[in-house]
């Protein structure tokens, strides 16, 4: 967590607008990423984090505002839509980083090799290196995705639900691998919907079709903050004695009301 | 003793001849060329494409054939004509691009049928529809050579950049990769090779060995290098076979060597699903004591 108010920020976002054909989906952002934080980013079903990604990788111009991220961004997607039988290994997706880093033409060398299976070792997958890609699980697929990244030596890494359907142990080697990144100095934006675990981070983002709050998460994850950004429609649970309370989602409603929500602000 | 002799002497015989010479390597060149770029062409579903682009040159080879030109400068008119009309035709939304394709190929193809059995045209269609191997000329085989190597420098530096865009071109561009780029570019190299196979195979068949080497490769190997070597491999092989059967049995040479990729193809199919059937308990075994 070094640095958190210098010049040196990997991405700042400013009065964001963004959408699709349709429109706006998304308005009203503002952050900075300093290097060797982790944030969270939380929102409902719908509530445009996923379309924040898209717009800080590039993939999607902002409607309006400002975004500049310097550095490389890794990305390690919601819904992976490799195909799981294509012919490659662990290594292979990971040699991929290197694709904007050494000449396009040029083969990966012993150098690049190296650096690979490093960061397939960095990610727990040190022995699968010679996997194919496709029989590997969900969660170890991941991982490679990470190493990918990592082998792009990205600065900035935006993960996306990446918790998702891991069991307990792989959500906690995925979450000791977030923070060594983090200590390395690299930042990690990690959209999730368990806002118990971004209480342990560095900061957290709340979007709903807007953005709610932007803040180290002690002082902003209110219960205010909360229903606001699941539009209402939160579980409080007893938080496991750090004296807070942790939210979770009621699984359903959630685009419903944030279609509402949208809905009132004039869209 | 005496036997294995006469084999050896049926063996060689037919490369002592010129035109079996110029055919053997109209075959290396579309073996190495289908087999390598096969490989992509089934991972990035462009089978369909490759077929269209090579039923709808076959006006340009017919013209060629009037002409008396090298059937190369033909196909290659042809498929930048065809590449044309479907770019304008799939543009308007109301036709949509499938439907598009579908009506320029069958339109050029009508219309290279209608050039190639006109009154003053010179007999052989059957060879532009499926080759002539035995009639490949040296200067054809130079202009082949020449767009097999573009073809084939062109697959070793863009490797990693089909290789990233294929396996996910959702995030591609986060890496660096262009899918646009990798797109464009594949269908180009499609259409260089269309035109190397095209002489061998004609128009009707090129298409079986841009996509059927490959097919069979993706059955025995599961690496994108070795795939590509196999293929290619296998190519060759189906391209002998099929110049033997042409040369003893008296068969058509672009048929047989069609049928032998085939033939192939339905050999690797048996002996994966005889696999499956015998290895799958072992595989599982194998990967529980792994973990
Ligand atoms: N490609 C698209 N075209 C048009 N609208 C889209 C597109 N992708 C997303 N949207 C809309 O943008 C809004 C925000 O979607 P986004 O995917 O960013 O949400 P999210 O926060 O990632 O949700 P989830 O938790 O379900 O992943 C939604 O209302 C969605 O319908
Ligand atoms: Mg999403």
């Amino acid at each position: 967590m070094s640095d958190r108010t210098g010049s040196g920020y990997l991405a700042e976002v400013s009065g964001l607008r963004a959408g699709y054909d349709g429109g706006a989906v998304l308005e009203g952002v503002s952050f900075r990423v300093e290097p060797g934080v982790r944030i969270g980013v939380l929102g409902p079903n719908g509530g445009g984090k996923s379309t924040l990604f898209r717009v800080l990788l590039g993939e999607l111009a902002p409607l309006g505002g400002s975004v500049d991220v310097r550095g490389r961004c890794g990305f390690v997607p919601q819904t992976e839509r490799s195909r799981l039988d294509y012919p490659v290994s662990a290594l292979d997706v990971a040699l991929m980083g290197t694709l904007s880093r050494i000449p396009w033409w040029r083969r990966p060398g012993r150098f690049e090799r190296q650096r690979a299976l490093e960061a397939l070792e960095t990610v727990g997958l040190g022995k699968l290196a010679g996997r194919q890609f496709g029989e590997l699980s969900g969660g170890q697929r991941q991982r490679v995705l990470i190493a990918r990244a990592l082998v792009q030596d990205a600065r900035l890494l935006l993960l996306d639900e990446p918790f998702n359907g891991l069991d307990q142990p792989s959500s906690r080697l995925l979450g000791s691998l977030l923070d060594r990144l983090a200590a390395e100095g690299r930042s990690v934006m990690v959209a999730t919907h368990d806002a118990g675990q971004v209480r342990g981070w560095d900061l957290v983002l709340c979007l709903n079709g807007r953005q709610v709050a932007f803040g180290e998460p002690e002082s902003t994850l209110s219960r205010r903050v909360l229903e606001a950004t699941y539009g209402g429609e939160v579980m409080v649970l007893p938080g496991n004695g750090s004296g807070r309370d942790s939210a979770i989602l009621a699984p359903y409603h959630h685009d419903e009301v944030a279609e509402e929500h949208r809905r009132e602000h004039g869209r | 003793m005496n036997v294995a002799v006469q084999l050896w002497h049926a063996l060689v015989e037919p490369w002592t001849q010129d035109i079996m010479q110029r055919a053997l390597a109209e075959v290396v060149l579309m073996g190495v060329v289908g087999g390598a770029l096969g490989c992509w062409i089934i991972f990035y579903q462009v089978s369909y494409s490759a077929e269209s682009l090579s039923h709808a040159l076959f006006p340009g080879l017919v013209v060629a054939a009037l002409l008396g030109l090298p059937l190369l400068f033909g196909a290659g008119a042809g498929a930048a004509v065809a590449a044309v009309a479907i770019a304008i035709f799939g543009r308007n939304p109301e036709v949509g691009r499938d439907t598009a394709v579908a009506a320029v190929v069958s339109a050029l193809f009508g219309l290279g049928a209608v050039l190639a059995l006109s009154p003053g045209s010179p007999p052989g269609i059957e060879e532009l529809l499926f080759g002539d191997i035995l009639g490949v000329s040296r200067l054809d085989l130079l202009l082949a050579a020449g767009l097999a190597v573009v073809v084939l420098v062109s697959l070793c530096l863009l490797h990693r950049q089909f290789l990233a865009v294929g396996f996910d071109r959702s995030t591609a561009r986060s890496i660096g990769g262009s899918p646009t780029l990798a797109d464009v570019s594949l269908l180009v190299l499609v259409a260089l090779a269309v035109l190397v196979a095209v002489q061998g195979l004609g128009s009707l068949l090129v298409v079986a060995v841009l996509v059927g080497p490959a097919a069979t490769a993706r059955l025995l190997v599961r690496e994108m290098v070795p795939m590509m070597i196999l293929a290619t491999a296998l190519a060759l092989l189906s391209g002998i076979i099929g110049l033997y059967l042409s040369y003893y049995v008296g068969m058509a040479g672009g048929a047989s060597i069609a049928g032998a990729i085939v033939a192939v193809y339905l050999a690797a199919l048996a002996g994966d699903a005889l696999r499956r059937m015998t290895g799958a308990g072992r595989a599982r075994r194998q990967r529980l004591e792994e973990v």
